[in-house]
């Protein structure tokens, strides 16, 4: 018989007060894993952002335009190596409920500012040399079945009438975290229609998108850039990419931040499950002790005794919390209405925070009955009738 | 015989709460190597605290106790378990078996803290089981043996490591007649058999008749009497 033999045994002693402990850890350890899913998906637009792009928009909202012409004075800025433009496009394709990013952009300078969306130099060129052509990401052409040389259909909403692309490109992200539902088309193909449906409207940006050569001038640039417009009919607020994202999920701070909070009670809560357990099967196991003792087991030995079964139970419901995770989270993504979270993957940090956690638990559990069983008097021990 | 055990002027004193409690009074004790040593008195007298104190489990508040040439006293809690681990075989009165461990594994316990290796552990075990008589209950739980052969499950783990000093504390204080008679019967082969020193805490005159020196404590004191 070995050690482990003995805390394997002792482990699964109460079988069902062990298995529902185990339940419980595995639960929260879903639970757990679940909400630091979401706060990734949240903040994946932030996690994927460059810090040497910087982000121009309309000092007073982001849905109002910028003029065309700022183009060239903000390419005249030194430190700034490119300079593209998008017009959130909005829509429908299909019906409403289908939801993905659709831009509007600057062809010759889309990719080169995103290389994180990956393309052939033929389908770059392809897309740059037809007018409605669009590009989009693998996921949403998964989605939808769409393959090189699809027409895709939409409604307008921000810009009325109907609207028809050909897929000339799909792009795949460079990492997990990079967005792979997004559309992109021309920019000039958009601005066409304005100049014939609605003058007022057309030369307009939705926002700038300036490659900068040095991240840590960005302050400088950004000022540069603001202080060119001041003054203006439409003044500018630049900021980097990060900012201007995070711009959008602060305005769900609080929640994010309650959901964070939550996700941490709930490996107070695994703590608790587990502590009480533990604290349950020592106090039985008194005697037991107070005979290991005798027998000439030590200090060391007891605590390889009772860290091992509070290890063993704390690992055994993360690594089944963790296995039970994955389905989870994919079956919860497929509730979601299409496209809510571009990008709701687990990442590897949550599986190592949930497995780290559970092993500190596990310890942290262990203290209490370590510490009885270590300075409870043999003669006492013999004497304990529970 | 030289003396394996040798006590002198041991004091034992409890605090509870404020008051000071004495439970053994300048005792003074030679046991030499090969007796059977029943210690009897009626409850509170001590009996138990001079066992323990024997075995190590409990320290004196003053005295010496010498066991084969160590002072047990001065040793730390660490040398003290090993110490026990070489040289004590303990006897409960209520078995004290681990319930999820077979009487082979139970056995087999105090084995883990040598260097043994596992195919000695097991002749070792299975040796000692067949000395109880249980050789063929080895692979049985606690839960599925009587209270005479728990106890003797209990005796084969106190022979495993094949310690020189066995205290017994009530070992027949929870079984029948017959079954108390076996235990005893086992005791005084390891005693005249095997050369092992045992030293037995009992109410029960008839178990007391098998030692060959019996000590009667009275209110901590210690009061001499030697039979037949």
């Amino acid at each position: 018989m070995s050690m482990t033999k003995l805390i394997i045994k002792n482990s699964f002693r109460h079988t069902l007060r062990v298995l529902l402990t185990i339940v419980g850890i595995s639960v929260a350890v879903i639970a757990f894993g679940m909400l630091r899913t979401v706060v990734t998906a949240w903040n994946a637009g932030v996690a994927a952002s460059s810090p040497n792009r910087l982000v121009v928009r309309q000092a007073v909202s982001f849905i109002f335009p910028l003029p065309y012409a700022y183009k060239e004075k903000i390419a005249g800025i030194p430190g700034v190596t490119s300079v593209s433009w998008l017009n959130w496009f909005g829509g429908t394709y299909i019906d409403k409920d289908q939801f993905f990013a659709r831009q509007a952009c600057d062809p010759e300078t889309i990719f080169t500012l995103y290389p994180e969306f990956r393309l052939t130099s033929s389908e770059i060129s392809a897309f740059r040399s037809e007018r409605n052509a669009c590009i989009v990401g693998i996921e949403t052409a998964k989605r939808y079945g769409l393959k090189v040389g699809d027409i895709m259909n939409m409604e307008g909403d921000i810009y009325p009438g109907s609207w028809q692309f050909t897929v000339r490109g799909i792009y795949t992200p460079r990492s997990k975290t990079d967005d792979a539902t997004q559309m992109f088309f021309h920019w000039e193909y958009l601005n066409e229609r304005m100049k014939q449906d609605d003058a007022s409207r057309a030369d307009q940006v939705g926002y700038y998108v300036v490659k900068i050569d040095d991240a840590s001038k960005s302050a400088v640039i950004s000022q540069k850039i603001d202080e060119l417009f001041k003054n203006s009919p439409a003044e500018t607020k630049t900021e980097t990419e990060g900012q201007f994202q995070q711009g959008f999920v602060s305005s769900s701070g609080a929640i994010i931040g309650a959901i964070n909070i939550m996700s941490y009670l709930i490996i107070g809560i695994i703590l608790l499950v587990l502590c009480n357990t533990m604290i349950m099967t020592s106090r039985e196991r008194t005697r037991e002790y107070a005979v290991l003792k005798s027998l000439g087991f030590t200090g060391g030995h007891l605590f390889a005794f009772i860290a091992g079964e509070a290890l063993t139970i704390s690992l055994l419901g993360a690594g089944i919390g963790i296995a039970l995770l994955i389905p989870i989270v994919q079956g919860f993504e497929s509730l979601l209405p299409r496209g809510w979270f571009p990008v709701f993957i687990i990442e590897s940090s949550t599986y190592v925070l949930a497995g780290s956690s559970a092993l500190i638990v596990g310890i942290i559990a262990a203290i209490i009955p370590l510490y009885r069983a270590l300075t409870m008097r043999i003669v006492d021990g013999l004497r304990f009738t529970g | 015989m030289s003396a394996i055990i040798t006590i002198s002027h041991l004091t034992k004193t409890y605090k509870r709460d404020k008051q000071e409690i004495t439970v053994l009074k300048d005792v003074s004790l030679d046991i030499a190597q090969g007796d059977f040593v029943a210690l009897m008195g009626p409850s509170g007298s001590g009996k138990t605290t001079l066992l323990n104190i024997i075995a190590g489990i409990d320290r004196p508040t003053n005295g010496e106790v010498m066991i084969d040439g160590t002072n047990i006293g001065v040793l730390s809690e660490t040398e003290l378990a090993k110490w026990r681990s070489r040289h004590i075989g303990f006897i409960f009165q209520f078995y004290n078996l681990i319930p999820v461990l077979t009487a082979f594994e139970n056995v087999e316990l105090p084995l883990m803290l040598t260097p043994l290796s596992k195919s000695e552990r097991r002749r070792q075990v299975e040796l000692a089981l067949s000395v109880v008589g249980l050789a063929d209950r080895m692979d049985h739980y606690p839960k599925q043996l009587s209270g005479g052969q728990e106890q003797r499950v209990a005796i084969a783990r106190a022979i495993a490591s094949d310690p020189d000093i066995f205290v017994a504390d009530e070992p027949t204080g929870d079984l029948d007649r017959v079954s108390a008679e076996e235990i005893l019967t086992l005791l005084e082969r390891l005693n005249k058999e095997f050369g092992k020193t045992i030293v037995m805490v009992t109410h029960d005159p008839q178990a007391a008749h098998r030692a060959n020196i019996v000590h009667h404590l009275e209110k901590g004191d210690l009061i001499p009497q030697v039979p037949s």
